[in-house]
């Protein structure tokens, strides 16, 4: 007989709701009602298992092909090298090889077949990067890989080619609908709670206008592309994107935990990354990374192995663990390089075929950081001192591999490397022991790049013993702010790379002494500046103008962690997020330092601008625009100036509305109120309305204790 | 605005009420004695002895006769509000948390919290006009659910109670019977502090969700919130505006060497139908437990974490201003 839990549940709890008791239930008999979620949207509705299953139980065998011809007489001699290979793929089963002899002629068939232990040794083996290119034996011998199955599947594939039914083209909403926002207002999203909303920042009136919402939208966090035109959501099963004004979900991706994930700077690409505990005690962590294109969703090259492998020089973080992003991506138009850091070489991989640049990966020892340029494909790498040989920083061209420039360097302790946005200059901050080794003093070295034949300028604080916190480029512009000193408030010093004539040379331009800032905060237009004391120095905030060198507003976020600007450089969200216990919240400033409106959210867990596209104007036309801006003002301040006196108007309306509601309420309870005054009237009586009283001053006089002493006389 | 600084407890308050035309005032505090003083310029006028441990509540008459106290150390006392002395005492088996007399000062309403065996509890006693009628032993008793019942106000004519709880519950109770009539959750948190509205139609909650709240009494409906962004441990009513006045701020356990300003210890002031703050008030160096508006609105008392009491008098400025 079938038993229905749920009746069983409501005849024993019948005060509860339907599902189960709230205490002392066993959770396997945890049944939800039919059609009830909790409120949960679920996401797997429609996840295929993907996975190719391997029918036919040869799912870990591969086979060697190329393999030289060898006679009978040699058969050993070549079963010795086919082992050595076949151990590099991974754990080979007992009696696992079998190199099958022609019977007719007596030598070996060029092929050699592997079988070995786990069926993931064969898919990291298919992919590693010594084989995937071909393993070259000798001169004549390049060995290639393949799975045992597809030569049963391809044998499979039909000879007549039958066209594939074409799929029904599917209207997807317009991704960049957000830009054409009629009020030019920018997006930006929060996650609270349980809650992931998608704002727009109408920062002329004020306040901020509720775009799109959603719970439970995500597992972990949310993450715009560079350009703004989807937003990546993280679930167990993998990511999801999003894009549209309702944000339909466009693409999802298998990638089963994943922890982080990156976009490619034109979206092209979006690269995951998950780590998996070791499974034995020898075993270290394990990462598995994979590439995707974004617009197809599928995977088009996955990256497995101990993390070791991967967390080298900068890739590192503390204890073994793994500095996201590994793969770094090259700047310019298309996503065509991307690279990552491996002991003493950088592999550069090319787009769209995912495979190694040139087969080869750049050899570099002791390589420990690289970084690409913005603009275009240029990769400058510091190695390490070793020896008696010296430490350098090298500007390589890709994918001619041409040492651009190098710079040599001697006792140097730690290197970074600061790209200007646009590509056109590269900082690298080198700090250097000085002769006792007891202190080091703090060098920089700026690579022009875009001038002719990359010129070198080398140039030092005023006193290079100081500590240098941090180094910012102005976006779209030759100036840098530095921010150094060791005492408790350090200073700011402004530089710029070209004078007046556009003659290239650093020069001090101010210094600010003695602030409470702790980060730099450039404009994404450059000019202006925040420096901001975050944290431990309680969020003060000072809004700079590096044009005029004056400060616009000084203000205070109280406990600040974070510093936002808005992609477009009008505004600036200051966020304390819930790393502080309390005033959770966003507070968005005009560039000018007016504070405009805040907003108090609790568990504020992420806050993110939507970025936008670069601007598809040539500068030509950018700067005439910037030339007769008034003109072109004039007609936007009267539609501003009509938007802020309609919103001035509805917030009257609002708190008009507030009013009569509120006199509605007391109205209505009007008949109660009465009722309880009547009732104590009359249970006082005449001492109700007692209203009058006055203030008497009484003298009370109490005898705390009497005694009697005698009085002594003498 | 100068506040008047009180400093007649050395541990933190736990409640300081007005008496009805607001001369007085009484604080109650984790010290044993509770304290009476001039509100108007913040004199102390004496000290009332005898109780044995945090003292959590307090209530005082009509005329300002008798000071009931509901104490840790188990007990409610009833004391001769101008001498000073003990009049009687309750004894029970659990602390006390909240004591209410009703309308007419009839009946005195008593909540205790869990202590070992005994569940929390509302005891309804009959409050004697003469002293030497009163008895000790409560008239109905009837048990809670789970978790502190921090304050407790008669309604409705004297029919109903309704009781603030832990885990951000309101609940209302029939007198007579001592049944649950209504149950409803209205915070996240533990509801610290209730006070009534002047014309006893709502009430305002202050939770440790960070938010107050305004309820209506006879749905428990919420009318309006007011987001703080920091803990609430007390919220009253302004008798003479649309304004409230919350306190609050981080919790005394987790106030750490940072800058006082980090706690968020100012008294907030809300514009009652708008939800928009439009004032601070500094002073306390701890969290604010305890806030409580003068019966004319023109000035309010502030009980911190810290141990000290501040009166204040609202300048020209808060009359003259519009704030809105």
């Amino acid at each position: 007989m079938d038993i229905d839990p749920m009746d069983v549940s409501r005849q024993l709890y019948p005060d509860l709701p339907p599902g189960f008791p709230y205490e002392g239930f066993d959770l396997e008999e945890l049944i939800l009602p039919a059609g009830d979620d909790m409120g949960i949207k679920s996401d797997d509705d429609d996840i295929k298992d993907e996975d190719v299953q391997t029918q036919s139980g040869f799912g870990s065998c591969i086979v060697i092909q190329n393999l030289p011809k060898a006679p009978e007489e040699k058969y050993d001699k070549l079963m010795g090298v086919v082992r050595t290979i076949a151990s590099k793929l991974g754990d080979v089963r007992d009696n696992g090889i079998f190199m099958p002899l022609d019977e007719a002629t007596k030598t070996t068939k060029g092929f050699a077949f592997v079988e070995l232990a786990r069926k993931e040794d064969a898919d990291a083996a298919l992919l590693d990067e010594r084989f995937v290119n071909g393993y070259q034996l000798d001169k004549n011998h390049k060995l290639t890989l393949s799975r045992f199955d597809d030569f049963d599947k391809y044998a499979k594939v039909p000879d007549e080619y039958a066209p594939l039914e074409p799929q029904a083209y599917k209207q997807t909403e317009n991704v960049h609908s957000w830009l054409a926002d009629k009020l030019g207002r920018d997006q930006f999203v929060v996650r609270h709670g349980d809650t992931t909303v998608v704002c727009y920042n109408d920062g002329k009136r004020g306040r901020a206008d509720v775009a799109y919402q959603r719970d439970f939208w995500t597992e972990s966090f949310v993450q715009w592309s560079p350009q703004g035109t989807l937003l990546a959501t993280m679930h167990r099963q993998g990511m999801a994107i999003w894009g549209g004004p309702t944000f339909q979900r466009i693409n999802r991706f298998a990638h089963p935990n994943v922890r982080l994930v990156d976009f490619s700077p034109n979206e092209k690409y979006l690269v995951s990354y998950t780590s998996h505990e070791p499974a034995t005690a020898r075993d270290s962590f394990h990462v598995k990374i994979m590439v995707w294109d974004v617009r197809t969703a599928k995977c088009l090259r996955m990256f497995d192995g101990p993390v070791d492998e991967y967390a080298v020089g900068s890739s590192a973080g503390p204890n073994g663990a793994l500095k996201w992003p590994v793969f770094k991506w090259a700047g310019g138009r298309d996503d065509t390089y991307y690279a990552r850091l491996g002991r003493s070489k950088i592999s550069v991989f090319e787009c769209p075929t995912m495979v190694l640049l040139g087969k080869e990966s750049l050899k570099m020892d002791g390589v420990q950081d690289f970084e690409w340029s913005p603009s275009e494909p240029l990769l400058a790498a510091y190695s390490m001192e070793q020896g008696n040989q010296p430490a350098r920083i090298v500007v390589f061209k890709i994918p001619e591999r041409i040492e651009l420039r190098q710079k040599n360097m001697l006792n140097v302790s730690d290197v970074k490397m600061f790209w200007h946005p646009q590509g056109t200059y590269l900082a690298v901050k080198v700090e250097a022991w000085t002769k006792t080794k007891k202190s080091t003093t703090t060098s920089f070295q700026i690579f022009c790049v875009k001038d002719k034949d990359v010129p070198l300028e080398v140039f030092e604080l005023k006193n290079n013993k100081e500590r240098v916190h941090t180094f910012a480029w102005e976006p779209k512009g030759h100036r840098f702010a530095v921010l150094h000193g060791d005492g408790p408030r350090p200073s700011i010093s402004f530089f710029t790379m070209r004078d007046d004539k556009g003659r290239l040379g650093v020069r001090e331009l101010k210094m600010l002494d003695n602030r409470a800032c702790n980060a730099l905060s450039w404009s994404p237009q450059g000019r202006n500046i925040v420096l901001a004391g975050l944290k431990n120095f309680n969020g003060q905030l000072e809004f700079f103008n590096v044009d005029e060198m004056e400060t616009m507003a000084t203000a205070e976020h109280f406990m600040a962690t974070d510093v936002e600007w808005d992609p477009t450089g009008r505004y600036v969200a200051t966020i304390v997020s819930h790393v502080q216990q309390m005033e959770n919240g966003i507070n968005v400033w005009s560039f000018g330092g007016r504070m405009l409106y805040s907003m108090q959210r609790d568990k504020l867990y992420q806050f993110s601008w939507r970025p936008r596209p670069p601007s598809l104007l040539p500068p030509e036309k950018e700067a005439e625009i910037a030339k007769n801006l008034k003109q072109y003002s004039k007609r936007y301040d009267e539609e501003d100036e009509q938007l802020l006196q309609q919103a001035d108007a509805d917030v009257l309306q609002e708190r008009q509305k507030g009013l009569d509601e509120w006199k509605a309420y007391v109205e209505s309870r009007r008949n109660y109120a009465m009722l309880q005054l009547d009732f104590k009237r009359e249970l006082y009586g005449p001492r109700f309305a007692e209203k009058e009283f006055t203030i008497q001053k009484v003298m009370v006089e109490q005898v705390v204790d009497v005694k009697e002493e005698p009085y002594n006389t003498k | 605005m100068r506040p008047y600084l009180l400093k007649g407890h050395e541990r933190p308050l736990t409640q300081v009420k007005y008496n009805r035309e607001g001369d007085l005032l009484v604080s109650c505090a984790k010290n044993l004695q509770p304290c009476l003083w001039s509100s108007e310029d913040g004199r102390r006028i004496g000290t009332y002895e005898g109780h044995n441990g945090a003292i959590w509540t307090c209530d005082i008459t009509w005329d300002s006769d008798r000071l009931i106290t509901g104490s840790a150390d188990q007990t409610v006392r009833i004391w001769d509000l101008p001498t000073g002395k003990e009049l009687c005492q309750f004894r029970h088996r659990e602390p006390c948390r909240a004591v209410k007399l009703s309308a007419g000062e009839r009946f005195l309403a008593v909540t205790s919290d869990a202590f070992m065996e005994s569940q929390p509890a509302v005891h309804i006693y009959n409050f004697a006009e003469n002293i030497e009628d009163q008895s000790t032993e409560p008239a109905l008793t009837w048990n809670v659910p789970k978790g502190r019942c921090t304050r407790v106000f008669w309604t409705d004519c004297n029919r109903k109670l309704i009781t603030s709880h832990d885990y951000g519950k309101l609940r209302r109770w029939d007198v007579e019977t001592g049944a649950l009539l209504q149950e409803e959750t209205v915070h996240e948190d533990a509801i610290q502090d209730m006070q009534m509205s002047p014309d006893e139609s709502h009430v305002i909650t202050a939770s440790l969700d960070k938010t107050a709240k305004l309820i209506d009494i006879e749905s428990f409906q919420v009318l309006k919130t007011y987001k703080t962004g920091r803990f609430v441990q007390s919220a009253a009513m302004s008798p003479l505006f649309d304004h409230v006045v919350m306190g609050g701020g981080q919790d005394a356990s987790q106030v750490t060497t940072t800058a006082a300003q980090a706690g968020g210890f100012e008294a907030r002031f809300f514009h009652k139908i708008f939800q928009e703050e439009f004032g601070r008030v500094r002073g306390h160096f701890g969290p604010i437990n305890t806030i409580a508006f003068h019966p004319s609105g023109r000035s309010f008392t502030t009980g911190g974490e810290d141990g000290y009491v501040r009166v204040h008098h609202m300048d020209l400025d808060y009359y003259t201003t519009k704030f809105f």
